[in-house]
C-alpha cells in the first residue's frame, strides 16, 4: 500500500526528495523527511494502532500532539535501544525505523483479547477490582498474577543502555515555554531589550499553531513570518533557542526543567552527541506561553479509528500533506474548528456535513464553509458511530444541550472520519506544577493559571485568548514586561507589531459530554479517558457510588492516571462528574498537573551521574599500590579501603590469620589515609575540645595525643578517635572514616550557632595527609632504618607524637595503637604518600612486614575491645553501655554535649545493654555478627532478646574465637552464659567475659 | 528546588549547595543540669514545625560552610529573607499574620 | 452494607450496573459525638472502623479537610512489611501486616494487597550486619525473613545489577516473603465503608479550626461547619499534626517534611518483587498496572506544599539506573510529593495527651501506609480505654522525656 493519503505537495514542512522507510507491526512502509510517525501511519492509510487496555477495543490516532493516548508505541530495534511508549504524533519519522503496538494478541488487527472485553466489558465497570477476587484470600496472588499479564504499555529494554546524557545549567532573564506565536513575539520583544533570553519548544520547529494555519500575517502565510522572526532570533547573542525541547517541570523560585531530544531524529546508536540533555534553567523572570489544547466531545463510540480531533486533522492535512481520510463528519460547538472542513474541503475529499451543536452561528468561517457548499447541520450532534476498525457512519440527532437530551430521531451518515472540536483547554500544566491551583473562566470554558508566587507571566492561548492578532501582541507586550521585572528595558515594546485579521466567530457553546437517545449508562460506550478505557458511564457510577471529589473520581475510575496525564480528557470528565452531581465544574474542582508535562527519560534526568560517576570515589595515594598487590576493597563512605590482601589463591580467613600473626608476631602496615583528619586552632581550641568530647582536654600538653569520644546532645556516642596537641592552641583531630564530614560539620554547628565568641577554627586535612600505620614488635626497628629522630621508648612514649623526616619526608609520627601492638602512625604530606610506603616496605623487608586491610584492623582491635563506632555502637549507646566511663570527665566545669541527657530515667536503668565480650562455648565456633542473644535458651517464639553480637571473628593469635557484643545489663553478668539462636535452627552457647581479650594490661603497645 | 541568598557569600545560590539544619534560633540552655527532663526534652525535641512562616537554620554546606538563618513559607516556599547568625528576623509570623 | 462479589458483579452488570449502593453517606454533622477523629486519611478511617467494631463506640466522627485519604494515603508507594528493627516496632508493624492478611475479605473489599515479598539490598559489610541483626531480630520476634546471598539476590531480581563492577556492588539482601505492596487509595475506601456502614459519620469539606477544652479537658471540635461537640478527639493529621497541636498550645517532637514518590509510564510485567536499598536510595516495585512506583528520600525542609525539590528526583532516578541500568530509557510519567512528619526517632507517636480526652496518633514519617490497620487498631483501643494498647504503649510521647526512644534509624537511614 502507497501513501494513499498524503495530497498533492503543498507544506514546507514535508521534504518530499527524502524517502524514508520504515515498518510498523513488522510491515514496511514510507514517509517522508519532516513526518512524524502517526503522520506517515495515517500517509499510508493505517487505521488501528494499538488496543485499549482493559476492553481491547481497537484505537486509531486521536490527537497530533502530546495529548495522544492511543498511537503509544515500542520503539527501537534492538533490546538496548528500544524505547517503551512513546506517542507517535511526537516521535520524528527517521529512516529505519522501527515501530510496534504495544497491545494486542496476537495482533492489533485480530485481538483475541478483544473478545473477552465485549463478553467481559459490561462486568469490568471502575473498580470492578475492588469488588471482586476477594475469594478465598489465598487466591489473590493468583487473580493478580493473571491481571498482572495484561499489564502495561510497552516493554523495558532489557540491555543497558548504549547512550549517554548530560545535562547544562542556565541563568538568564526571561525563559519562554512555547514557540508559537505568543512565545516567539515575546522572545523577540525580551530579546530586543537586551535581556539574556531562552525559548524552548517540545515540537522539533518552531513555530507551533502557526505551522499549520492559513491565516495571514502582514500579508504572508504565518509560517513566513515564523521563519523570519525565528532567524532574527538566531542572530542574537543574548537568545537561546532551544527547539526539540520540553519543559517537563516548572519548580520553585524559578527553575525550569528542559529535556532536549538532541538525537532521537536521527536514529538509534547516533553515539557521536549524548542522546538527551536535561537544560535546568533558574530564569528571573517565566513567561509561560503554552498555548491550548484542544477538547474532543464525548460521543457513543468516540473511540472508533477516525474519531479525531478537529485540529489535529488541519494539522495533517496542512502540515504533513495527509488527509487522514475521505468523507468527513465534524462536529463542533465553535466556529474555529470550521477550519477543519474548510482544510478537508480544500484538499479535495467529501465533506459529508458539519454538526454544529449551537442553535446558530453566522461567523465568518461559518459563512465561508456555506459558500464552499459544505453542509452544515444547527442543533445536532453526533451522538453515535458505527464501525469497528474504522468508522462506518455517524447517527445524527438533534439535541438540546441545557438539559441534556436528544430531542428528535437520530439519520444515519455514512463517513469514515469524524473529527470533534468541544473548544480549547489551556495547557495549565507547569503553572500547576509550583502549587498555583488554577482558576475557572466562564468565558472559555476553560481553566486558566491562578495566583502564584513565582515570577512568572503568561500571554496567548493559556490566558484563554485565542485571536491571532491578540495572541501576538499579548506575545509582544509579555515579553517587554517580563524582560523589565528582570530589570532590562521600559516595559514596552517599541515595535510595529505584525498585522493579522481575525476571522469574526460567534459565541461557542460550554459542550462536553453529547447527550444520547439512551441513558448513559446504557448507550454505547462514551469515552473520556481514551488510554484507561474512562466511560461517561463509569465517572456517572464512581458518583453513583459516592466518590464526589474530583480526586476520588479519578482514581476510582483512573481518568486522568494515563501517559497523557488527562491532557485529552480530564477537563471532560469533570464537566461529566459536575453535571451528575449537579454543580458547576469549579465547584467540582480540578486536579492538579505534576511534573512530568511528558514522559521525561529515566537516563536524562540521571544525566551523567551513573555508572562510576553515580558517587565519586574517594582513593588514597597508595591505591595503586594496593591495586598492584592484589587487594580486595572494601567500601567505607565514598573511600575504597583494602579490605585484605589475599595471595594469589589464598583464602580469606587464611589471608587474615597470616595478616594478624605476622602484626603481632613482626610488623604490619595499614594504610590509614582514609580517617578524617581535622586542623582545629585558636585560643579557645581546648575549651571546645572540652565542650564536645566527653574527656577533658585541659591539661594535654603539646606532643601529647589523647582518645576522645564524641556524643550528640541526646548523650549517645556518635564519634570517636585521637586528637593531638600539635602547639598550645592547635590541635588534629581524628575522626572515623564514614563520619569525618559529619563531624566538621557537628564542630562547626556548635561553633558558629553557640559559642561564636570561642575563638577557634576547623579546616579538614582529611586530604592533605597520607597515613601508614606499622604495628607490631618489629615496627620500632623498621621505623628506625629510615627515620632522623631516635623513636626509642625512652625519647618517644606511647600517647607522643613527634616531627621526624621519614625517608626523607617531613612526617608526622603518632605512636598511638589500634592494634595493641608498638604502632607508629606516619603522617606524611599526601604527595609523598607513595615514596614513603614503598620506602617502609622496603625497610621492612627484612622483617617480613605485612599489609593488613581493615578486616584484620577489625580483628586486632576486636581483641583488644577497642569499638567501632558504627558497627559496635548504633546510636543508642552511651559511653557508660560502652564501659568507657573512664572517657567521661568527671570535673569538667562545662556541662560538654550529651551529659544532660545521661540522668534521664531510661540513662539510669541498670538493663540497659552494655558492651561485653561473648567467647563461644566451642572455641571454633565464630559467632554471626547480627546473632542475637537471649538468657534463656527454651523459649516460644516471640523470645526476649537481651542483645546481639557486634563484631565477631576468629582470632589466630589467641587459638578461639571470640565476640564483642551488646546484653543487657552485660557488665554485672560476666561469667554468666548466653544463648543465640542462630537461623539454621540451632543454639549455641556462649559466655559473657571482659571484651578485652588479648594483653589485658596493655604492655605491648608500651615497650 | 530552592534558590538561596547566602548572608555571608552574598550570592544567590542553588539548593544543592545548602543542607538544612532545622528551626533556628533554639538557644541551648545555659545550665542543662538545672533543667527538669522535661523542659530538657523540649530543647532536644519539641518543634514548632510551623504550617507558613518558619525561621530555620541552614548550612552553605558546600561553599562557605557558614550556618545562617532564614525566614521562609513552609507552604509556598517563598523565601522572605535569609540572615546571619546572631541577627533577628525581620519579619516575624505576627508581622506576616498567621497562614 | 451492600455486599461485593463477582456473583454481584455480574447481577450489576445485568442492570448496567445502575443500582450500585453509595459506599459511604455525606451525613449533615450532628451537635455531639462520643468521638471526634480529625483527619480522613488511612489511619483516621481505620481508628474510627476499629472503634465501632471492637469497643461498640458508633457516635464517630471523622473529620477531613478535603476528601477522604486524599493526604498521605494518596501519596504513598504502597510497601507493606514488618521486618523492623527494635522489638517496639516490628510488634506493632506485625500486628499491622497480620491484620492486612485478611483485611479484603474483613472489609468486603479487595485492598489487592499483593505478598510479593520485599528485598533490602546491602552494599557494603556493615549493610549486612545490619541485615543479620535485623532479620535475626524478626525471626526470633515471629516474623519471617531471611539472609539472602548475592547470587540468591540475583536469581530473584535477574534484572538487578548484581556486578562486582557496580558503584556499590550487592552483597547480598533481607527478604520478607510475606511484605508486598497494596492498593492504596483502596485501603482508605475500605474502611471508610466499613466504618459508614457501622454508623461512623464521614464529614468531607470539613475543617477543624480549633480544639474547645474546659478544665484541661476537651470539649469539642471548631469546624468549617460549626463547633461539635465531643467527648474525646482523637488527631491523625500526619503532616499537619503539628497544627492540630498547635490549637491546644501543644509543641509535638515533629518535623513536617516533603516526601516524594514517583511513577514511569506502564510497562510490561519486569518486577514482580518490591527492592529497596538504603545506601543506594532507591526503591521501586512494580503495581499491577504497569507503573514502575518509585520512592525518593525525604526532602531536609519543612514543607507542607506537597511538592519537593527536583535534585531529590534526579538522584532517585540516579539511584534506580545505578540498580536496574536497563531502565535508563524508561521514561518518568509523574512526580509528586505528600507531607511526612517525621519523629527524632523514626517512630511514631500514638498517646494519650496532658490534655484529657485529647489523643494524637503521628509521627509515621516514611513508614504510615504499612502501618495503616495495625495503628487504627491499637488507637482505636487506647482511645476507648484511655490506656494505651501494650502495642502502643512504648510509642507514648512520654518516651522524649524519659530517653526511651526506639532508634529505627539503624534499621533505615533513608526513607522505607
Amino acid at each position: 500500500m502507497s501513501q494513499v493519503n498524503r495530497i498533492a505537495a503543498s507544506s514546507k514542512r514535508i521534504n518530499r526528495n527524502r524517502t524514508l522507510t520504515f515498518t510498523f507491526n513488522g510491515k514496511e512502509y514510507q514517509g517522508f523527511e519532516g513526518d512524524t510517525v502517526a503522520s506517515a501511519l495515517l500517509a499510508n492509510g493505517v487505521d488501528v494502532v494499538g488496543r485499549s487496555f482493559k476492553y481491547s477495543r481497537p484505537r486509531g490516532i486521536i490527537t497530533s500532539d502530546s495529548q495522544e493516548p492511543n498511537a503509544i508505541f515500542q520503539i527501537g530495534s534492538t533490546q538496548a535501544t528500544t524505547i517503551p511508549n512513546p506517542r507517535a504524533t511526537q516521535t520524528d519519522l527517521y529512516h529505519g525505523l522501527a515501530a510496534s503496538s504495544t497491545n494486542g494478541w496476537p495482533n492489533v488487527d485480530f485481538d483475541l483479547m478483544s473478545t473477552v472485553g465485549k463478553l467481559g466489558g459490561s462486568m469490568m465497570p471502575p473498580g470492578f477490582y475492588y469488588k471482586t477476587f476477594m475469594f478465598p484470600q489465598s487466591l489473590w496472588m493468583s487473580y493478580e498474577h493473571l491481571i498482572r499479564k495484561g499489564a502495561g504499555l510497552g516493554s523495558s529494554p532489557q540491555q543497558a543502555d548504549p547512550d549517554s546524557y548530560d545535562k547544562m545549567h542556565h541563568h538568564c532573564d526571561v525563559m519562554i515555554v512555547g514557540a508559537g506565536p505568543a512565545g516567539l513575539a515575546a522572545a523577540l520583544s525580551a530579546a530586543q531589550t537586551g535581556a539574556r533570553v531562552i525559548i524552548s519548544d517540545e515540537q522539533n520547529e518552531f513555530g507551533g499553531s502557526l505551522l499549520c494555519s492559513k491565516q495571514q500575517i502582514d500579508g504572508e502565510l504565518p509560517s513566513q513570518w515564523v521563519e523570519k522572526t525565528v532567524a532574527q532570533l538566531a542572530t542574537m547573542d543574548n537568545v537561546l533557542l532551544l527547539p526539540r525541547s520540553t519543559v517537563f517541570g516548572y519548580y520553585d523560585h524559578n527553575l525550569v526543567g528542559i529535556n532536549e531530544r538532541r538525537t532521537d531524529h536521527l536514529g538509534e546508536n547516533q553515539l557521536q552527541s549524548t542522546r538527551q540533555r536535561v537544560h535546568k534553567v533558574r530564569a528571573k523572570q517565566v513567561i509561560l506561553a503554552t498555548g491550548a489544547h484542544e477538547r474532543p466531545l464525548v460521543y457513543g463510540n468516540n473511540d472508533v479509528p477516525g474519531c479525531m480531533l478537529a485540529n489535529a486533522v488541519s494539522t495533517y492535512i496542512n502540515r504533513y500533506d495527509v488527509v487522514p481520510g475521505n468523507q468527513l463528519v465534524l462536529m463542533t460547538t465553535n466556529d474555529n474548528a470550521y477550519k477543519t472542513a474548510i482544510d478537508w474541503h480544500q484538499a479535495g475529499r467529501k465533506v459529508v456535513t458539519i454538526v454544529d451543536t449551537r442553535e446558530s452561528s453566522n461567523g465568518e468561517l461559518v459563512k465561508k464553509a456555506k459558500k464552499l457548499g459544505i453542509n452544515v447541520i444547527f442543533g445536532h450532534a453526533v451522538i453515535e458511530v458505527s464501525g469497528s476498525k474504522r468508522v462506518k457512519g455517524v447517527d445524527i440527532a438533534p439535541i438540546n444541550a441545557v438539559n441534556h437530551s436528544v430531542t428528535g430521531a437520530a439519520k444515519h451518515f455514512p463517513c469514515d472520519t469524524v473529527a470533534s472540536s468541544g473548544g480549547w483547554s489551556p495547557v495549565i500544566h507547569l503553572s500547576s506544577h509550583t502549587g498555583s491551583r488554577p482558576v475557572w473562566n466562564e468565558d472559555i470554558a476553560g481553566f486558566v493559571p491562578g495566583e502564584t508566587v513565582q515570577q512568572q507571566h503568561i500571554c496567548g492561548g493559556l490566558e484563554g485568548v485565542y485571536d491571532l492578532s491578540k495572541v501576538i501582541s499579548a506575545g509582544f507586550t509579555t515579553g517587554a514586561v517580563a524582560a523589565q521585572a528582570a530589570g532590562k528595558g521600559e516595559g514596552s515594546y517599541a515595535g510595529t507589531l505584525p498585522q493579522t485579521s481575525d476571522p469574526q466567530e460567534d459565541a461557542s457553546m460550554a459542550l462536553f459530554h453529547v447527550p444520547h437517545s439512551k441513558k448513559t449508562s446504557r448507550a454505547p460506550k462514551q469515552f473520556v479517558d481514551y488510554q484507561n478505557d474512562v466511560t461517561a458511564a463509569g465517572i456517572e457510577l464512581a458518583n453513583r457510588e459516592g466518590f464526589e471529589s474530583i480526586e476520588h473520581v479519578k482514581r476510582y475510575t483512573a481518568l486522568g492516571f494515563g501517559t497523557d496525564q488527562g491532557k485529552l480528557g480530564n477537563i471532560n470528565g469533570m464537566a461529566i462528574t459536575a453535571k451528575s452531581l449537579g454543580k458547576t465544574i469549579p465547584e467540582t474542582g480540578t486536579t492538579i498537573f505534576r511534573p512530568m508535562y511528558t514522559p521525561t527519560t529515566f537516563g536524562a534526568l540521571a544525566g551523567a551521574d551513573v555508572k562510576h560517576l553515580f558517587d565519586p570515589a574517594r582513593f588514597s595515594a597508595m591505591h595503586k599500590w594496593h591495586l598492584d598487590n592484589g587487594a580486595e576493597f572494601e567500601d567505607v563512605g565514598q573511600w575504597k579501603r583494602p579490605w585484605y590482601f589475599p595471595k594469589p589463591g589464598e583464602a580469606m580467613q587464611d589471608a587474615l590469620e597470616r595478616e594478624c600473626l605476622a602484626t603481632r608476631n613482626s610488623v604490619g602496615i595499614l594504610d590509614a589515609s582514609t580517617l578524617g583528619k581535622i586542623d582545629i586552632q585558636g585560643k579557645d581550641a581546648r575549651e571546645f575540645l572540652n565542650r564536645v568530647y566527653t574527656n577533658p582536654w585541659s591539661k594535654l600538653a603539646v606532643g601529647k595525643c589523647r582518645y576522645g569520644v564524641m556524643c550528640k546532645e541526646d548523650g549517645m556516642v556518635f564519634d570517636d578517635g585521637v586528637t593531638a596537641c600539635l602547639e598550645e592552641n592547635r590541635f588534629i583531630m581524628t575522626t572515623t572514616t564514614g563520619g569525618a564530614a559529619g563531624v566538621l560539620q557537628w564542630l562547626e554547628l556548635w561553633h558558629q550557632t553557640e559559642w561564636p565568641e570561642l575563638e577557634v577554627y576547623f579546616s579538614t586535612v582529611t586530604d592533605h595527609w597520607s597515613t601508614m600505620t606499622i604495628s607490631g614488635p618489629n615496627s620500632r626497628k623498621v621505623l628506625e632504618k629510615i627515620c632522623d629522630v631516635d623513636v626509642s621508648n625512652d625519647n618517644f612514649k606511647y600517647m607522643d607524637w613527634i616531627e621526624a623526616k621519614v625517608a626523607g619526608v617531613k612526617a608526622r609520627i603518632f605512636r598511638i595503637s589500634f592494634t595493641g601492638e608498638l604502632s607508629f602512625e606516619i603522617n606524611v604530606q599526601a604527595n609523598y604518600g607513595m615514596h614513603t610506603w614503598q620506602a617502609v616496605m622496603a625497610a621492612g623487608e627484612e622483617f617480613d612486614i605485612t599489609p593488613y586491610g581493615t578486616e584484620t584492623m577489625h580483628i586486632l582491635r576486636a581483641e583488644k575491645g577497642f569499638i567501632i563506632v558504627g558497627q559496635d555502637t548504633d546510636g543508642s549507646v552511651t559511653p557508660q553501655d560502652l564501659d568507657m566511663d573512664w572517657v567521661v570527665g568527671k570535673k569538667k566545669e562545662f556541662s560538654f554535649i550529651g551529659k544532660r541527657s545521661w540522668t534521664r530515667y531510661d540513662n539510669k536503668r541498670d538493663d540497659r545493654k552494655q558492651m561485653v565480650g561473648l567467647k563461644p562455648k566451642d572455641p571454633n565456633f565464630v559467632l554471626p555478627e547480627g546473632a542475637q542473644i537471649v538468657f534463656e535458651k527454651n523459649q516460644s517464639i516471640p523470645m526476649t532478646m537481651v542483645g546481639h553480637v557486634t563484631s565477631s571473628y576468629y582470632s589466630a593469635c589467641m587459638g578461639y574465637s571470640f565476640a564483642l557484643a551488646v546484653v543487657k545489663g552485660g557488665i554485672s553478668r560476666k561469667g554468666q552464659s548466653v544463648f543465640l539462636p542462630l537461623s539454621d535452627g540451632t543454639t549455641v552457647e556462649a559466655e559473657i567475659c571482659s571484651p578485652v581479650f588479648y594483653d589485658p594490661k596493655g604492655d605491648r603497645q608500651n615497650v | 528546588m530552592l534558590h538561596i541568598h547566602c548572608p555571608y557569600c552574598e550570592e544567590m545560590r542553588e539548593e544543592e549547595e545548602f543542607s538544612p539544619a532545622g528551626q533556628a534560633h533554639i538557644q541551648r540552655p545555659l545550665n542543662p543540669e538545672e533543667l527538669s527532663d522535661e523542659q530538657w526534652a523540649r530543647y532536644l525535641f519539641f518543634r514548632k514545625n510551623p504550617r507558613g512562616l518558619h525561621h530555620e537554620l541552614w548550612l552553605h554546606a558546600h561553599g562557605c560552610r557558614k550556618y545562617f538563618n532564614m525566614t521562609r513559607n513552609s507552604v509556598t516556599y517563598q523565601i522572605m529573607e535569609t540572615y546571619k547568625m546572631g541577627a533577628k528576623p525581620s519579619i516575624t509570623a505576627s508581622e506576616e499574620g498567621q497562614s | 452494607m451492600q455486599q461485593y462479589s463477582g456473583f454481584g458483579l455480574l447481577k450489576h452488570s445485568l442492570s448496567y450496573h445502575e443500582n450500585w449502593q453509595r459506599v459511604w453517606s455525606n451525613p449533615t454533622p450532628k451537635k455531639h459525638y462520643d468521638v471526634v477523629i480529625i483527619g480522613g486519611g488511612g489511619h483516621g478511617l481505620a481508628t474510627a472502623y476499629y472503634l465501632a467494631k471492637e469497643h461498640g463506640i458508633t457516635n464517630i466522627a471523622v473529620i477531613e479537610k478535603g476528601y477522604l485519604g486524599g493526604g498521605n494515603t494518596a501519596r504513598n508507594t504502597t510497601i507493606v512489611r514488618s521486618n523492623y528493627l527494635w522489638d517496639e516496632a516490628s510488634h506493632l508493624y506485625e500486628h499491622s501486616l497480620k491484620l492486612w492478611e485478611g483485611l479484603a475479605q474483613e472489609l468486603n473489599y479487595n485492598l489487592m494487597f499483593s505478598q510479593r515479598g520485599v528485598l533490602n539490598l546491602g552494599h557494603t559489610l556493615q549493610d549486612m550486619r545490619d541485615i543479620e541483626r535485623r532479620v535475626n531480630a524478626n525471626r526470633l520476634n515471629g516474623i519471617d525473613g531471611e539472609v539472602l546471598t548475592t547470587a540468591q539476590v540475583q536469581e530473584m531480581v535477574p534484572i538487578l545489577d548484581c556486578s562486582k563492577g557496580a558503584r556499590y556492588p550487592v552483597m547480598g539482601a533481607s527478604w520478607q516473603a510475606r511484605a508486598g505492596t497494596a492498593r492504596h487509595d483502596a485501603v482508605a475506601w475500605g474502611y471508610a465503608r466499613a466504618a459508614d456502614a457501622l454508623g461512623v459519620d464521614l464529614l468531607q469539606q470539613t475543617e477543624v479550626t480549633g480544639i474547645r477544652r474546659k478544665d484541661g479537658a476537651v470539649e469539642g471540635v471548631e469546624t468549617t461547619r460549626g463547633f461539635i461537640s465531643a467527648g474525646k478527639v482523637a488527631c491523625v493529621a500526619a503532616g499537619n499534626s503539628s497544627v492540630i497541636a498547635k490549637m491546644v498550645g501543644m509543641e509535638l517532637p515533629l518535623e513536617s517534611h516533603p516526601l516524594q514518590a514517583m511513577v514511569s509510564e506502564p510497562l510490561k510485567p519486569i518486577l514482580d518483587t518490591v527492592v529497596m536499598s538504603n545506601h543506594v536510595h532507591g526503591y521501586v516495585s512494580q503495581s499491577d498496572k504497569g507503573d514502575l512506583v518509585i520512592g525518593a528520600g525525604i526532602d531536609g525542609y519543612v514543607g507542607y506544599g506537597q511538592r519537593g525539590s527536583f535534585n531529590v528526583v534526579e538522584h532517585t532516578i540516579a539511584a534506580i539506573i545505578e540498580m536496574f541500568p536497563i531502565f535508563s530509557r524508561v521514561r518518568l510519567n509523574r512526580a509528586w510529593g505528600g507531607i511526612v512528619d517525621t519523629c527524632p526517632d523514626a517512630c511514631p507517636i500514638i498517646s494519650k495527651t496532658h490534655i484529657k480526652g485529647l489523643y494524637f496518633n503521628c509521627g509515621w514519617g516514611t513508614g504510615g501506609f504499612k502501618a495503616t490497620p495495625g495503628a487504627g487498631h491499637v488507637f482505636a483501643h487506647t482511645i476507648a480505654h484511655d490506656d494505651p494498647h501494650p502495642l502502643a504503649k512504648p510509642f507514648s510521647i512520654d518516651r522524649f522525656t524519659s530517653g526511651e526512644l526506639i532508634d529505627e534509624h539503624g534499621a533505615a537511614g533513608v526513607a522505607h
